[in-house]
């Protein structure tokens, strides 16, 4: 626990523009700036500018990498086109979430080159349980490359307007593509980019529930890259948003948090992420498990996540009992006053017979049973054009 | 409220006393350090309350926290305007954001509380 914080090549900048740092997955990072609900609005409304040079990025190259990634990945890893970016979980022995993760699939020559973006608090066990899974032979060669390159996302409907400006996209293998536009860009997919006098990749991916786009380049351009939106995206309304209105923009999106809706004592059913989990592929570590669990729950599943939402605006934080009856029926993960919804929201195990959405529940908030209801997830989802 | 006339608690609550009667708030710092507020829940009229004793909770999008006592006494008025929408303690903490008020006994000894210079002195040494 007493080991120091790293800090991305931002630190200083949040520090000199008002940020409060707090501890986070192993690094030191930005909660907020101003405020979480004005970062929060100005995502949803303009845009918003997050640092996440936290996530671990790491890098499998060699002929094998993708089948040895196909067997730590819960989702098809082989069948990822060049340029396309897929959700997975990686799962233990047991099938207990040992994190959740996207695997970009890089377009390299002679050869396929994969990225995972994995998260900060999880990426020394990644990387343990990854490169003991990986061949004796050598073929496939690991990397860490978390502290070589930053990551920005900017999101929101302005998003795609202010980066425009500063990134020309490339062709795999490098060669300026005048051609190319940044909103052709499908939906996690990605392309390499020059900016900054650099190089990096652009990805249009998000924790947030808006359109937007992700951004890696090599550390000692981060800074540069940072502010040049921040200075185009002035004019648009962006503001740089902390790791608070992260939390709550993604828990309105329904998105799920390891450490709070993920554990290793999760299951991807319970946590309904059954969309990342292929069973079907040959060799899967974890397979029996997952297989026998699927089977379990079809009989009977101990535990499903739920959205809550809660009369009033008492928020239910993480740990809280839902009760039904005065019996209690489920636990609290994540909880906020949503500040898009104007409603107080959770995410939550509960008891899958009582998870249809409607059901009524209370929550134990401090000893008070406050009206609640099984809401559906997502509870945010943005209006497209 | 002129800040420099008020009393402090260390746990971030000022006081004003006017011969038998007290209000209670809670300080700008404490606004600042919340920010983000959307609840706050305040004792019944009538409930005696101990100095230091918790009379109620404010809840940010961050977290919760307690609300106390600066001093003993019976309340006999709560802010119903903060109680509809927390945000009102924001934007004006020393004034209409103020939370409940109290009789308190003849004699209420404000010693225990800070003046605006210790308390400023404390906020100061505060790690934030």
């Amino acid at each position: 626990m007493s080991e120091p914080l790293l800090r991305t090549p931002l630190y200083s900048w949040h520090a000199a523009h008002g940020a409060r740092l707090v501890s986070f997955g192993g690094w030191e990072m930005p909660v907020q700036y101003t405020s979480i609900v004005e970062e929060h609005t100005a995502t949803r409304t303009a845009a918003g500018l997050f640092d996440i040079s936290h996530m671990g990025r790491i890098n499998f190259t060699g002929p094998g990498a993708a089948a040895v990634l196909d067997r730590l990945l819960t989702n098809n890893v082989a069948t990822l086109k060049p340029g396309q970016i897929r959700y997975s979980l990686i799962v233990n022995e047991s099938g207990g979430v040992l994190d959740d993760v996207l695997v970009y699939r890089t377009p390299a020559a002679g050869h396929t080159d994969h990225m995972l973006v994995v998260n900060a608090s999880n990426r020394p066990k990644v990387l343990d349980w990854t490169r003991a899974h990986l061949p004796a032979d050598g073929s496939v060669e690991l990397v860490d490359r978390t502290l070589d390159w930053g990551m920005i996302a900017v999101q929101g409907p302005k998003a795609l307007d202010i980066v425009r400006p500063l990134v020309d996209l490339r062709q795999p293998g490098g060669a300026p593509d005048p051609s190319a536009r940044l909103e052709a860009i499908k939906y996690y997919f990605f392309a390499g980019i020059g900016t900054c006098g650099t190089w990096g990749i652009v990805s249009r991916t998000g924790y947030t529930g808006e359109d937007g786009v992700e951004l890696i380049v090599p550390s000692e351009k981060l800074v540069e890259l940072w502010e040049s939106v921040v200075r185009v995206g002035e004019s648009h309304g962006l503001k740089p948003c902390g790791l608070g209105a992260r939390d709550t923009l993604r828990l309105e999106a329904g998105m799920p948090l390891y450490g709070h809706e993920l554990g290793e004592d999760i299951d991807p059913f319970m946590a309904g992420l059954d969309f990342a989990v292929k069973l079907d592929k040959p060799d899967l570590i974890g397979k029996r498990a997952l297989v026998a669990a699927q089977q379990s729950h079809d009989a009977k599943m101990s535990r499903r996540r739920v959205g809550i939402e809660l009369e009033g605006k008492r928020i239910a934080r993480e740990g809280f009992t839902l009760l039904k009856d005065g019996a209690k029926v489920g636990y609290v993960t994540s909880g906020t006053f949503a500040p898009t919804l104007a409603k107080s929201i959770a995410m939550a195990y509960l008891q899958p017979d009582l998870a249809e959405p409607g059901t009524e529940l209370a929550v134990d908030v401090r000893g008070q049973a406050v009206p609640a209801r099984v809401a559906t997830l997502p509870f945010y989802k943005r209006r497209k054009e | 409220m002129d800040p420099a006339t008020l009393r402090y608690a260390e746990t971030h609550e000022w006081v004003a006393v006017s011969g038998e009667f007290a209000t209670v708030g809670i300080t700008q710092f404490a606004v600042e350090q919340l920010t983000d507020l959307v609840f706050v829940q305040l004792p019944d009229v009538g409930r005696m309350l101990a100095a230091r004793e918790s009379f109620g909770e404010i809840e940010s999008v961050k977290a919760v926290s307690d609300l106390y006592s600066p001093v003993a006494g019976e309340v006999i008025e709560v802010n119903a305007a903060v109680k509809a929408d927390a945000m009102k303690i924001a934007a004006d903490p020393y004034g209409a954001g103020w939370l409940i008020r109290l009789r308190v006994p003849a004699g209420t000894s404000l010693d225990h509380l800070h003046t605006l210079d210790q308390y400023e002195k404390q906020i100061a040494e505060a790690p934030h």
